[in-house]
């Protein structure tokens, strides 16, 4: 930053001018909904569009029942699997951005970046169509059964029987897969600029000094791209944790997560205080994961 | 593979195993949608075995007059939310960048959490809050569309500050004063001598802000009603009820739209632009 910050006291005209608007838009239409919501999960249905805000904790009680907590800690669990399989996918793919030809580097971030870019309906949609039970992904299951049944008649093993399509869809490893292909440009784009800052003479250094690659990978270039890691597991797990598309469309029955029982409560099950405590509640859960995440780079920090 | 020189030690790139990698995580990323695209001209029903090349699909999409409306109406709502968001951002990030004021650490935050806090809770927040001030329904086009429209700008406007802050950092406030020594009012100065700076910044913030409001579902979702549907919502319903092909040419139509609005992004900040922004 340039120049000295100035005291609105003495600049209380361009102060104004410029805060009023975005002040007053977060207040109205962020801050007051955010407050009727919070209100509202202290409430209970008195009628059938009458809630009546009693002050009760009743339905943060519901939401502790093992039912709720389950489903919260399965969603839970699904993001952690989300971010950990787009952190091995994603590592090597931002190192190869890092380390690529000049003018090879951008076309591939803008490969990273267009699937990003386009309708998450459209892509959760393409990967569906491609997964169905006449889709690419079980004809090349398919092949795959064949050449191995062919292979099983070279070795004068019995053939295997013949292939009958898989249900892909409707199911946890659709989510996890649907997920992981939704989230993986979240998770390069931050390793890539941690990545890219790293001072490459570093590398250079363990490696003359006799480390081999792996080891150099992990006592050095790990280390110091851990902000980056650390960056790209939050903007991958907060918005996987909430993730209601993938789960409604890919999942089956019991592959529900806490923003497809969110939902229910406000369409089917009509129970708004419900919904609104569990919310909040996964509100809480993400401020605990971004307290984590900011006490873990104070010490980093206080450590330099 | 071919390689005349001997890899160099950091070469990374220059391996095969990460060449691979590289190349089947773009596989991974883009053969769903490919497909997609290619299928959209398949001249069958069922979206497997190619049978001939049609345009009668999109023919099928375009007749579609749901379809249609929800697209003109998905596109009046990012057009709409994008300026208004642009303003607010713009205003927002001089805010955060040129004074000193109380609770500037709580304002900074609270600007921060319409893109932390989950979609879902969001959504949920909007459709309670308009029940509850009982935001008139049975408006007119383009004002029913005000709902979602508001509820789009909220969590767009953060990311325009953002963007808009960034660029602000670099800009010399020396040039301001001098502006200001010769005569120029607080408003010329800013008009003439701030705004061009951040000009690239508001064009990134706008195609950010355009993407981002078209490609909303969830908070939309929740805000919509039955006379507006934006074309995610449209989309949903279609693929939740009964997949047809016409879903694969509106997609298709959509896809194109998006890449041809991350070239002109290029093109106004370079290609080397993508990979200093980050």
């Amino acid at each position: 930053m340039s120049g000295p910050l100035q005291d609105w006291k003495s600049q209380r005209k361009p102060f104004a001018a410029v805060a009023s608007v975005p002040v007053f838009w977060l207040s109205l239409f962020f801050i007051a909904p955010m407050t009727i919501v919070w209100l509202y999960s202290f409430g209970q249905n008195v009628g059938p569009a009458d809630i009546d805000i009693s002050g009760t904790l009743d339905n943060y009680k519901r939401a502790t029942e093992w039912l709720y907590l389950s489903i919260f800690l399965k969603s839970l669990a699904v993001a952690a699997l989300t971010t950990l399989i787009c952190l091995i996918i994603g590592f090597p793919v931002a190192m190869a951005i890092t380390f690529a030809a000049p003018k090879w580097r951008p076309w591939l971030l803008l490969g990273i970046m267009l699937p990003f870019w386009t309708n998450l309906l459209i892509r959760t949609y393409a990967l569906m169509a491609l997964m169905g039970t006449n889709g690419y992904m079980n004809k090349g299951l398919g092949g795959l059964w064949e050449g191995a049944s062919w292979l099983r008649t070279l070795v004068g093993m019995q053939p295997l029987d013949a292939w009958t399509p898989v249900q892909l869809l409707y199911n946890n490893f659709a989510v996890v897969l649907g997920l992981v292909y939704v989230h993986l440009p979240f998770m390069v784009l931050p390793l890539y600029s941690a990545l890219d800052r790293l001072d490459k003479s570093l590398i250079e250094a363990s490696l003359d000094l006799g480390a081999g690659h792996f080891k150099t990978f992990m006592q050095v270039v790990v280390p110091l791209a851990a902000p980056g890691i650390v960056a790209g597991v939050m903007i991958t797990l907060i918005p996987a944790l909430g993730a209601y598309l993938t789960p409604d469309l890919m999942g089956g029955t019991d592959s529900q997560m806490i923003a497809n029982v969110i939902e229910r409560q406000f369409k089917r099950a009509n129970d708004w205080p419900f919904g609104a405590a569990l919310s909040f509640l996964l509100i809480y859960a993400m401020f605990i994961l971004i307290a984590l995440q900011s006490m873990r780079s104070n010490k980093v920090k206080e450590a330099r | 593979m071919f390689n005349r020189t001997a890899i160099a030690p950091l070469e990374y790139t220059r391996k095969l195993w990460m060449r691979s990698w590289v190349g089947l995580t773009m596989l991974f990323l883009y053969a769903p949608l490919i497909v997609l695209m290619i299928f959209s001209f398949n001249d069958s029903k069922r979206n497997v075995v190619w049978k001939g090349f049609t345009l009668k699909y999109y023919e099928k999409a375009l007749n579609n007059d749901s379809l249609v409306e929800a697209m003109v109406n998905s596109l009046t709502i990012a057009f709409f939310a994008t300026i208004i968001s642009l303003v607010i951002g713009a205003l927002a990030a001089v805010m955060l960048w040129r004074f000193r004021f109380p609770f500037k650490g709580l304002v900074e935050g609270t600007m921060s959490l319409p893109i932390i806090v989950p979609e879902i809770c969001l959504g949920v927040a909007f459709l309670i809050f308009f029940a509850k001030v009982d935001w008139p329904t049975d408006l007119p086009w383009p004002l029913n569309l005000s709902a979602i429209t508001i509820a789009h700008i909220t969590f767009c406007f953060p990311f325009v500050a953002m963007v808009v802050r960034a660029r602000l950092a670099s800009f010399n406030k020396e040039e301001e004063e001098a502006a200001k020594d010769l005569g120029a009012t607080e408003w010329q100065a800013f008009r003439d001598v701030l705004l061009p700076h951040i000009k690239p910044s508001l064009v990134a913030g706008a195609l950010l802000a355009f993407t981002l409001s078209l490609d909303d579902f969830v908070i939309t979702f929740f805000t919509s009603g039955p006379d507006t549907i934006t074309f995610p919502v449209k989309v949903y319903s279609m693929v939740r009820f009964s997949v047809t092909p016409e879903v694969n040419a509106a997609s298709t139509i959509l896809i194109i739209l998006t890449v041809a609005l991350t070239f002109i992004a290029l093109k106004y900040q370079g290609v080397k632009g993508i990979s200093d922004a980050h």
